[in-house]
C-alpha cells in the first residue's frame, strides 16, 4: 500500500460510527470486516491488538467532533432534548464529515442537511431548523470582516438613489419560531451553571461544560421574526425587525439601489409604499447608528 | 540551539500557550512573559474578537504561531485556502517562525481534526518534505516541524520515528519544534528509549521545545495537555537541554487549565534547567524506563 492508500483505508475507519459502547464497530457500514482492515495496516504491541489501537483515534475523533458540535448548538440540543441530539450529531457528521481545517466550519451544512432530515427533531422539525439557523449565524458573525463605517457626510453625500453597502458581518433570518428569546434564556442558564461549578471548583478554571445537565425549556409558539443577527464591540446582538425594514435590508444587501429596495420592500411586505418611506427615516438613523453601513 | 535560522536568530526564552481563561489576567496585570504562542487556527478568522484580542497581545508581547491543521504529512496536496489565510495571518503577527505536526490529518478533503501519526516509509517522508518546502516558500517564514505522540504503528515503516523526522526535516532543510512529552509519552507507548531519539534527532535544527502533561491509562499513555509535567518528562527536557543548548520552551496546558500564575510558574522551572552549560559532547544519558505513547492534540476552536 502506498501512502495515500493507507491514508483512506485508516481515516475510513476512523470515521466510522462507535457502537453503542463507545467502541469501533466490528464491520464498517457497508459490510466490510474491521478487524482485517486494520490488522493489515497497524502493528500489534504486547499491550494493545491492532484493533484497540486504531479504536483509540476512533473514539477521539467522535468525542472531539461531537463535543465541538455540542458547543455550537446548545439551543438545538434544548430544542430537540439529548438523545435526538446525539443521534443527530453522529448522523450529520456521518452523512457531512468535516470538509474544513476548522472546527469553527463544523456545523456550516447542518441547516441545509437537516431540512431534508425531519425525522432528527420529531415534532420539532421546524423550530429546530429555525434554532440551527439562528446558532450558526453567531458563529457566523461573530468572527466575521468587518469594514469602516460611513460617516455621517459620507452618508449625506450619498446621492439621490445610492447603493448601501451593508458590513460583511450582518446575517438577515426570517425564522417561523421566536428562537431568539429562547437561546438567550438557555444561555444565561448556562452562564449560571458555570459561574455555580467555578464556584465549586474555584482553584480550577474549566474551558468546556459538560452537556449532559441541562434545564428543560417550554418551547415557544410559532410567531414569524425578523431577525438582524450583528456585532457592536465585539459582541454578537440579535436585533428583531419589522417585515418591511426586513425586506428593505435584504434588498439593500443584494446591492440593489435604495429606490429598487424600497419597492422590493413594498411588493414583497404587500404594504403602502407610504407606510415604507414613512419609516426609511427612522430605520435608516438607527442603522447607521449601529454601523451597518460601511465603504465599498 | 539557542538562535539558529530556524527560529529567526532569536532567543526567545520561556513562553506559554495563549489561552481564554487568562485573557483577563492578561490584559489587567499586564503580567512579563517572554513571548505567548498562539494556535493559529483561532485567528485565521476575517474580523471579530479573535482579531481584536490578538492585536491587543501584538502590541505588548512576542507571538510565535503554531498550527494544528496543515497535515505536512497527508498525501493530498496542501489546501491554499489554507495557507493564503495563515500567510495573512503570518504578516499580522510577524512570527519568527512558524510550527505545525510531522503528521497526516486528512484525505480527499476531509478532516480528522487530529494529528495522525505516520507511516514512517521513505515515500512518506519524500512528500512530507516537498509540502513543507512548498508552504515555507508561500508563507517566507522558516517552518519547524513538531513530532507528535502516537497510539500506533504502522507495518508499512521502514526505520524508526527519529530517522523518520531526520529524513523529512534534512530534505526540506526546516527547523524541528522538539516536543520532550510527545517522545517521552511515544516512548512509554512503543517501547522505546527517549533519549535514542533525543540522542539521534539533528540537534542543530531544533528550534523550539515542547514541554505538557499527559494521563496514564492501563494500557497506554494519553498526551492530555491538562495537568503539569510530570517529573520524568522534567528530567528529559533536562538531558536536551544538556544536548542542544538553552532553547526557545513552551509549557502548554490546554484542558482544565488552572490560573495564570500557576501555568506561567510552571513553564518558569524551565529557566533552572536552561542555566546549565551544555557539555561537549553528551550521548550516554541514563535512559527514561519505557513505556507506552500516545496522540497529541492541542486545542482549537475557541469563542473568545
Amino acid at each position: 500500500m502506498n501512502l495515500e492508500e493507507i491514508q483512506r483505508a485508516v481515516l475510513g475507519v476512523i470515521q466510522q460510527p462507535l457502537t453503542a459502547s463507545e467502541g469501533m464497530r466490528k464491520r464498517t457500514l457497508d459490510g466490510k470486516p474491521i478487524k482485517k482492515i486494520v490488522d493489515a495496516i497497524i502493528k500489534p504491541n504486547d499491550r494493545l491488538t491492532s484493533f484497540e489501537r486504531l479504536e483509540i483515534y476512533n473514539r477521539v475523533y467522535w468525542f472531539r467532533l461531537i463535543s465541538s458540535l455540542a458547543e455550537d448548538y446548545q439551543g438545538l440540543h434544548s430544542v430537540i432534548g439529548r438523545r435526538n441530539f446525539e443521534k443527530l450529531l453522529v448522523a450529520y457528521l456521518r452523512d457531512c464529515p468535516s470538509e474544513s481545517f476548522t472546527l469553527r466550519n463544523l456545523g456550516s451544512r447542518l441547516e441545509v442537511w437537516l431540512r431534508d432530515r425531519p425525522q432528527f427533531a420529531p415534532r420539532r422539525h421546524r423550530i429546530a431548523v429555525d434554532m440551527v439557523r439562528l446558532e450558526w449565524a453567531d458563529i457566523d458573525v461573530f468572527d466575521s470582516d468587518e469594514r469602516p463605517k460611513l460617516t455621517e457626510a459620507e452618508l449625506r453625500n450619498l446621492g439621490d438613489d445610492p447603493v448601501f453597502h451593508l458590513q460583511p458581518y450582518l446575517r438577515l433570518l426570517d425564522l417561523a419560531y421566536p428562537v431568539d428569546d429562547l437561546l438567550l434564556k438557555i444561555r444565561e442558564q448556562q452562564e449560571q451553571q458555570e459561574e455555580q461549578e467555578k464556584d465549586i471548583a474555584s482553584n480550577v478554571v474549566m474551558e468546556r461544560e459538560p452537556h449532559n445537565r441541562r434545564k428543560r425549556f417550554s418551547l415557544p409558539r410559532p410567531k414569524k421574526t425578523y431577525l438582524a443577527v450583528h456585532r457592536q464591540e465585539m459582541n454578537v446582538y440579535f436585533k428583531r425587525l419589522e417585515p418591511e425594514a426586513f425586506a428593505l435590508l435584504g434588498a439593500l444587501q443584494q446591492g440593489k439601489h435604495l429606490s429598487e429596495a424600497i419597492e422590493a420592500s413594498v411588493e414583497w411586505s404587500n404594504r403602502n409604499v407610504t407606510h415604507v418611506t414613512g419609516n426609511l427615516h427612522g430605520w435608516f438613523a438607527n442603522w447607521s447608528k449601529l454601523g451597518w453601513f460601511c465603504r465599498a | 540551539m539557542p538562535a539558529n535560522r530556524f527560529n529567526g536568530y532569536s532567543e526567545y526564552g520561556v513562553g506559554i500557550g495563549l489561552r481564554i481563561p487568562h485573557y483577563q489576567h492578561i490584559f489587567e496585570k499586564k503580567p512579563v512573559v517572554d513571548w505567548f504562542e498562539i494556535i493559529s487556527e483561532n485567528f485565521m478568522v476575517d474580523g471579530g474578537r479573535p482579531l481584536y484580542v490578538l492585536d491587543q497581545i501584538l502590541d505588548r508581547y512576542r507571538v510565535v504561531q503554531h498550527g494544528v491543521s496543515m497535515y505536512f504529512g497527508s498525501a493530498e496536496p496542501l489546501n491554499r485556502e489554507h495557507l493564503r489565510r495563515l500567510k495573512t495571518l503570518v504578516k499580522r503577527t510577524k512570527t519568527p517562525w512558524l510550527t505545525d505536526h510531522l503528521c497526516w490529518g486528512s484525505v480527499d478533503g476531509r478532516y480528522s481534526h487530529d494529528l495522525l501519526p505516520m507511516p514512517y516509509t521513505f515515500e512518506a517522508a519524500k512528500k512530507t518534505a516537498q509540502k513543507i518546502r512548498e508552504a515555507r516558500d508561500f508563507l517566507e517564514v522558516p517552518i519547524c516541524v513538531e513530532n507528535v505522540s502516537s497510539y500506533a504503528e504502522f507495518h508499512a515503516s521502514e526505520m524508526t520515528e527519529w530517522e523518520f523526522l531526520t529524513e523529512v526535516v534534512e530534505d526540506a532543510d526546516c527547523g524541528i519544534l522538539l516536543d520532550v512529552n510527545n517522545i517521552y509519552v511515544s516512548s512509554r507507548n512503543h517501547s522505546f528509549d527517549p533519549m535514542d531519539y533525543i540522542n539521534n534527532v539533528p540537534h542543530e535544527r531544533v528550534a523550539q521545545i515542547h514541554i505538557a502533561g499527559h494521563s496514564k491509562f492501563e494500557k497506554y499513555i494519553l498526551d492530555t495537555h491538562d495537568h503539569a509535567p510530570i517529573d520524568p518528562v522534567w528530567k528529559l527536557y533536562g538531558k536536551t537541554i544538556e544536548l542542544i543548548g538553552p532553547t526557545a520552551t513552551l509549557l502548554e496546558w490546554d484542558d482544565l487549565i488552572p490560573s495564570f500564575d500557576e501555568v506561567h510558574n510552571e513553564a518558569l522551572k524551565a529557566k533552572k534547567f536552561q542555566r546549565v552549560k551544555p557539555p561537549a559532547q553528551s550521548g550516554d544519558a541514563a535512559p527514561i524506563s519505557p513505556y507506552a505513547k500516545s496522540g497529541s492534540y492541542v486545542a482549537e476552536k475557541a469563542r473568545i
